[in-house]
């Protein structure tokens, strides 16, 4: 009975992909066929001689810092806003708290960074200061709901000791709680910081500076040997990050 | 008189863990409780150090009750009772210096506190309580690099730094060899006769218990079966104390039959 | 043995990070031009609550909600075709770069010779290559070749998740028991059949969780891609704010918020049938 099950479950996937197709009227031939291939292969070309002089680089560093300060700093800023939320929404002040605190987080990490940007953009025009508000803003939501669980799932016995030898609740929780926990808040941050360096770039399409902007605009203008350039230092970012992020995550997570 | 149970009770659900419990224990005393695996001794410890309210009588500590006070108050009472768990609460990745130190959190301030999180303020002292039980060595290891029996010494140096009044101490060297078992207690009771700490511990080991403490509080299945001093506990106490019927011996083997098959 | 000093040997090491993080965290502020404030001035606070205001009631009528339900379709459907383009690319991929199936890693007991890493490096390459440049980027590259509307789409999220299955199904292939694969490999059989009977078995179960929660974040990548051009209901939402049209983007963020949390629950069914 379940293989039978399993078996529709497959055959009711292969339908829908090929509903898809179908929905969508992919003339995948008419992409290709019809010179499409050769077309987008003359596109592809004109990205292969990439603009290498040294204003253009200049450009693009500018941008790539800016791009990798947009990261640092938002994720930074969510990391602390986010255990700030966790604290309630974890349970430890209460009931309705812990529900009004859930209910900002999922606002938070519902509406995509995209669209926290549109609304950073409105409020604090163009800019990195909008790109990073709006990674902060979602990122916030992201981090306070895994700090949450991570809290709620640690060990309540060194908290309770210190609780029990006199201590401060803030006290039990810094000296308790919080060397367990760190490792793992560490973690899910630097994944996070990992995925806002790429958010960022996207970020700049609405206007959110950095790397995305100068991509947006050079791609607008046609202009394909500095965008190629663009996308290549694009690349190192991303690159450069998730290296450091699994030094820092060696050093410190792993124990 | 420092501690006061009257008719206390405690309860874990539908188990009784302590019933109508009566003791009186004065300043200075030194006084052992032994008992069978659980007894309630953990039970009674973690009661008198207001760790849970008794769902029956009261409790009188350092001549106040505990549970008619406010909570701010209470954690001021807190500060002047020390517990040795049996388990150290330590999280791993701490080192031994921040747990030690973290043992008078509840007589500095909350700003203090938190600075000794980043930086300790206290290498002198805390190498000191830990230097008699042997881990001074260990100031900067972190806390899950460390041995069950290490462990518990820094347990027992967190709850000496902490200067307390009374002291607890729920099986403290359940994971020492017997050389640095009888050592620490020898510790904790010159500690407690040169400071006029009133020291309370429950131990597996009888002869330890015999051995270190003037008085012997006997616990079975969660009532007080003798209190008395240690030279008039008798061997027929303790056996009565920890007779277990399901321990039963094996029976001896009767004698066997044997059966010759003849061959053909 | 003693040692008389009071200093905290972890001490120096934690002023130095502080003031490292310090030193960086300046220049950061200042070419991220970070200003929270800007958030809770009057004038933008009007701005963004007026915009905001808007959202109530969420446009409702009968033409838009054609539409909108268009617009959803369109991006499951994105998501969809381009999830099964990934896997045609994927699957060769990954089983090109496991070292899983190395015939040097299954005489030597596992570990991979000389040659064996480097001729597998410009498969690996090209994997990490697809997948490092964001797919919105793609997404836009994409446009500008093929036009606007969801072709564009479903190629970019193929290229990209081609290089993200291809890379993690090559790192679970080489994460589950190396010896049943190895055992058939030095009785002669090919790497074909090694992997069907040797690897695959183990792999599977992580294998199609892993697509399957792939897919759930697809929908939500195609929902981004909209917003340059690629079609679904993105393209809507971008479409919706330039004109301020706040009923209309409040009814699409709720249909977004559906759509993600249909495709949470569908992914953990699946994951529950099939893994």
């Amino acid at each position: 009975m379940s293989r039978l099950i399993n078996v529709l479950v497959i055959v009711a996937i292969l339908c829908a992909v090929v509903a898809s197709f179908g929905y969508l009227e992919l003339d995948m031939a008419s992409v290709i066929g019809n010179g499409g291939l050769a077309q987008m292969g003359e596109y592809a070309h004109r990205f292969l001689r990439p603009d290498l002089s040294t204003d253009h680089l200049k450009a693009v560093g500018q941008g790539a810092l800016e791009t990798l300060a947009m990261s640092g700093l938002g994720t930074l800023l969510a990391m602390v806003l986010g255990l700030l939320l966790a604290l309630p929404a974890a349970g430890r002040f209460g009931w309705p708290l812990q529900a009004a605190a859930r209910m900002v987080l999922n606002a938070l990490r519902a509406i995509p960074e995209l669209v926290w940007a549109a609304l950073t953009v409105l409020a604090a025009g163009l800019g990195p200061n909008a790109g990073t508000l709006a990674l902060a803003l979602h990122t916030a939501g992201v981090l306070g709901r895994l700090f949450a669980e991570a809290l709620e799932n640690a060990p309540p016995e060194p908290a309770a000791a210190i609780r029990l030898a006199g201590g401060s609740q803030a006290a039990a929780f810094c000296f308790g709680t919080l060397p367990n926990l760190w490792p793992q808040l560490l973690a899910y941050s630097l994944y996070r910081w990992e995925n806002n360096i790429r958010m960022a770039s996207v970020l700049g399409f609405v206007g959110a500076g950095g790397l995305g902007q100068m991509l947006y605009t050079t791609l607008s203008l046609f202009q394909e040997a500095q965008a190629s350039t663009v996308i290549i230092g694009m690349l190192v970012l991303v690159l450069l990050v998730d290296a450091f992020s699994d030094v820092l995550r060696q050093r410190y997570v792993r124990a | 008189m420092t501690i006061h149970l009257h008719g206390a009770g405690l309860r874990h659900g539908q188990v009784r863990a302590l019933d109508a419990v009566s003791l009186r224990i004065d300043k200075g005393e030194r006084v052992a409780i032994i008992g069978p695996s659980g007894a309630g001794k953990s039970s009674l410890l973690h009661l008198m150090a207001t760790a849970v309210q008794p769902s029956a009588g009261r409790l009188e500590l350092l001549g106040e009750q505990p549970w008619v006070l406010s909570s701010r108050a209470r954690q001021r009472l807190r500060a002047r009772v020390g517990l040795v768990h049996q388990a150290p609460p330590l999280p791993p990745r701490q080192r031994v210096i921040t747990a030690v130190l973290a043992g008078r959190l509840g007589q500095w301030g909350t700003v203090r506190g938190l600075l000794n999180l980043v930086y300790p303020s206290d290498v002198p002292g805390a190498r000191q309580a830990l230097a008699e039980l042997g881990l001074a060595d260990k100031l900067f290891v972190q806390c899950g690099q460390l041995s069950g029996g290490q462990l518990q010494r820094v347990g027992i140096a967190r709850a000496l730094y902490q200067r307390p009044e009374v002291l607890l101490a729920d099986e403290p060297v359940s994971a020492m060899d017997p050389v640095l078992a009888d050592h620490s207690l020898a510790l904790l009771n010159r500690h407690a006769q040169d400071n006029g700490v009133t020291l309370v511990a429950s131990l597996h080991a009888v002869d330890l218990a015999l051995a270190h403490f003037s008085r012997v509080i006997g616990i079975r299945e969660g009532q007080v079966a003798f209190d008395c001093p240690a030279q008039a506990v008798t061997e027929s106490l303790l056996d009565a104390l920890y007779a277990n019927e399901q321990l039963a011996s094996p029976p001896t083997p009767g004698p066997t039959l044997t059966v010759q098959i003849p061959r053909c | 043995m003693l040692n008389a000093d009071t200093r905290d040997p972890a001490a120096l090491p934690r002023l130095l990070l502080t003031l490292l993080a310090l030193a960086l965290l300046w220049p950061g502020l200042r070419l991220s031009e970070l200003n929270p404030g800007v958030l809770l001035q009057a004038e933008n606070r009007q701005q963004m609550g007026g915009f905001v205001s808007a959202f109530w009631p969420p446009a409702h009528d009968a033409d838009f909600l054609s539409l909108l339900s268009e617009a959803t379709l369109q991006t499951l459907a994105v998501a969809t075709a381009g999830m099964a383009l990934a896997l045609l690319l994927a699957v060769p991929a990954s089983l090109l770069a496991s070292r899983a199936l190395s015939l040097r890693a299954a005489s030597r007991g596992g570990r991979p010779g000389l040659w064996s890493r480097v001729l597998r490096m410009p498969v690996r390459g090209l994997l990490v290559f697809l997948r490092s440049v964001p797919e919105i980027v793609w997404a836009l590259l994409f446009v500008r070749a093929v036009g606007l509307g969801p072709t564009a789409g479903v190629l970019a999220i193929a290229i990209t998740y081609a290089g993200m299955l291809g890379k993690v199904y090559a790192e679970i292939f080489e994460s589950v028991d190396q010896r049943p694969a190895h055992a058939l490999l030095q009785s002669g059989s090919g790497r074909l059949m090694a992997f069907f009977y040797g690897i695959l078995p183990g792999a599977a179960a992580e294998v199609v969780s892993y697509t399957v929660y792939r897919w759930e974040c697809a929908v939500r990548a195609s929902v981004v891609m909209g917003f340059v051009g690629a079609g679904g209901l993105g393209q809507q939402i971008d479409l919706s704010m330039r004109m301020f049209a706040g009923a209309e983007v409040a009814s699409m963020l709720l249909a977004f918020l559906g759509l993600v949390m249909l495709a949470d629950l569908l992914s953990r069914v699946l994951r529950g049938r099939l893994a």
